[in-house]
């Protein structure tokens, strides 16, 4: 026998005072973890939905207008190409695609349509509609998404491959409406300002502005436009948990003579969201944090109550003070040990039921909680006990002898 | 000498005055013998039996136990003399209730850090001893008082002390029971050498001392020694 098994011994002998005990804590425990991992999945679902979307930040010149993201880089002025350069030589993390383009509003006959000047590998992969169509190679994805090649990271120097020109200096990819009003197929002729264009392609409907766009490789664009190295936007394909941990103002930083734009409803109810989650995780931590541990204390001091007699007994047969006070602490980290198996338990079951309910979301059992609910739990039964241990440790040896 | 005791008083504040439990008690206790201590209630008895080893602080005098001073050592050097040297049995036995008897005898060896197998040999050998082998694994409260009783006195023993103090240990028991334990402990005197200090009410239980006390008013009033003839 040892001291480990005394305490285990007394700890089951009361046993409803053993689920009284841990209940506080293991009730808190449950509500944390059903909400990390809730949150977990919430995170997740709108990074997907972010990456879905395509690229959602804009970097326009001074002057351009942020009334409308998605048109903002049609005739905005233009600045210098060199901006991209600064951007992949800084150490900023979380830009996971870059796209810049230049834009103008041609005629063409009667019509008139917005040629894009692109980098078309890095235009492509950051509208994955396209990449549908066989038109981007796999190898660039995005480094929030939890489905991401994660070698592809923040700091994965491959992200430079991103801004490479493999479209023909005379191919174009028209949009599905401007196909539609001019009549064009694939392999047809198109011409622009003089210039004649092969149709690549004729993109997929999708709903956008794209689908009015005439896109055609940067260089061919800027030459045409006569306007050289000059870009009237750059794209970027941002983290979404990046851009919640300041991305833009980052960047606002490194490019500070330009306006920067998000996807303003998307990216900001991404960070609400996060942020709220964070806070509600934060509140009910503290909360449980306090109540765990004077619910525990409270256990620990009717406990160390009604045991006077025994830990006189203890006391009387030479048990030190640090033997008493450290009976005490065992069973706090056995009570805390239970309590945070137990709320991950519940916790996890709770989200994993409720979660397609309440939140419309599927939730599976996040397996590292479990460290963590058993460390925090431990943590809140020491805390709590830590007086009432020591008040046992005060015990006198002689307290009630005569009545034991 | 195993107990030395030079001017022991022990002093209470009172809302109605000093009270003076002990009052300048001194006598000597060789190794083996068999103490009783006699006197009526509030006389002192229980007082001076705990005041020995330090379970109550005595507020003048001197203790000597094997010769060296122990009424001014600190608490955890009294809990270490008690843990190797001393073996208690108590009125109410103070059994600890969700401990088996073959665990409650084993919480002294646990204490004193014994190793496992030395603490199940120890403990089966005082539990032969005492007759309750085959209640090995039963709780506290399924056993009888005089059998908790013998569990008490096997758990005072096991760890080998030097001397056992008892507080009126046959105080709850009937009288074939009592007489049962003080035989109980007379062997233990007599086979195993122990010295053995017993606070009793009881003057059938007094005369199984060698060394005969009486306290009152917490002053020692008889102090007499038998000499045993063996015939």
């Amino acid at each position: 026998m040892n001291i480990y098994k005394i305490v285990w011994l007394e700890l089951f002998n009361r046993k409803s005072q053993l689920i009284s005990g841990i209940l506080a804590i293991t009730l808190g425990i449950a509500v944390i973890v059903a909400i990390q991992s809730v949150s977990k999945v919430s995170k997740e679902n709108v990074a997907k939905k972010l990456d879905n979307l395509g690229a959602n930040i804009m970097v326009l010149p001074q002057g351009g207008s942020l009334d409308d993201y998605y048109t903002s880089d049609i005739d905005a002025p233009t600045f210098p190409m060199d901006y991209v350069e600064r951007i992949l030589n800084s150490t900023l993390q979380g830009v996971d695609n870059m796209s810049p383009k230049l834009t103008r509003r041609v005629k063409v006959g009667a019509s008139s349509i917005v040629l894009t000047g692109i980098l078309p590998k890095s235009e492509i992969a950051s509208k994955p509609v396209w990449k549908g169509i066989g038109l981007a190679s796999k190898d660039i994805k995005t480094a929030c998404a939890p489905s991401a090649n994660k070698s592809l990271g923040y700091k994965d120097k491959k992200l430079q491959r991103k801004v490479v020109d493999t479209l023909g200096l005379s191919d174009c990819l028209v949009g599905s409406q401007v196909a539609m009003r001019l009549k064009l197929k694939e392999n047809a002729s198109l011409t622009i300002s003089g210039k004649t264009f092969k149709v690549a392609k004729v993109l997929p409907e999708t709903g956008t502005v794209d689908d009015d766009r005439v896109f055609a490789n940067l260089a061919t664009v800027q030459k045409l436009l006569g306007i050289p190295n000059q870009i009237s936007a750059i794209e970027i394909m941002g983290c979404c948990n990046a851009i919640s941990d300041g991305l833009l103002s980052k960047l606002r930083n490194l490019l500070p003579d330009t306006r920067i734009t998000t996807i303003n409803q998307i990216v900001s109810t991404q960070i609400e969201t996060n942020q709220l989650m964070n806070k509600v995780s934060l509140v009910f931590f503290i909360i449980i944090f306090f109540v765990g541990s004077i619910s525990m204390g409270n256990f620990m001091w009717a406990n160390v109550n009604e045991r006077k007699k025994e830990i006189g007994v203890l006391r009387m047969m030479g048990a030190s003070k640090s033997t008493v006070y450290k009976l005490f602490l065992i069973k706090s980290i056995f009570l805390g040990i239970l309590g945070g198996i137990a709320g991950y338990i519940v916790g996890t079951l709770a989200s994993v039921i409720l979660g397609p309910y309440l939140a419309n979301i599927t939730v599976a059992p996040v397996y590292i909680y479990l460290l963590w609910s058993v460390v925090l739990s431990v943590i809140i039964s020491l805390v709590g006990t830590i007086i009432p241990a020591y008040m046992a440790s005060k015990i006198d040896p002689n307290t009630n002898l005569q009545e034991v | 000498m195993i107990i030395r005791i030079e001017n022991l008083t022990k002093q209470y504040n009172h809302h109605d005055g000093l009270v003076k439990a002990l009052n300048n008690i001194t006598f000597s206790v060789k190794k083996g013998s068999f103490v009783t201590i006699t006197g009526p209630s509030g006389s002192g008895k229980s007082t001076f039996l705990l005041s020995l080893f330090g379970l109550i602080k005595p507020t003048s005098g001197k203790i000597f136990f094997n010769d060296q001073q122990i009424d001014n050592i600190s608490d955890n050097e009294l809990a270490g003399i008690r843990q190797k040297n001393v073996g208690f049995i108590m009125q109410n036995f103070a059994l600890i209730p969700y401990l088996s008897t073959i665990q409650n005898i084993m919480v002294p060896l646990v204490l004193e850090k014994i190793n496992k197998e030395e603490q199940l040999k120890r403990a089966t050998e005082v539990l032969k001893f005492v007759g309750l082998e085959n209640r090995a694994n039963h709780l506290p409260r399924e056993l009888s008082t005089g059998q908790q009783q013998r569990v008490a006195i096997a758990r005072a023993l096991v760890h080998r002390p030097s001397i056992i103090l008892a507080d009126e240990p046959t105080g709850n028991l009937d009288p074939a029971l009592s007489l049962e334990i003080l035989d109980f402990l007379k062997k233990i005197n007599q086979t195993q050498n122990i010295t053995i200090i017993m606070v009793t009410h009881s003057p059938t239980a007094a005369e199984y001392g060698n060394l005969r006390i009486q306290l009152k008013d917490g002053a020692l009033v008889e102090h007499k020694e038998i000499i045993e003839t063996v015939i």
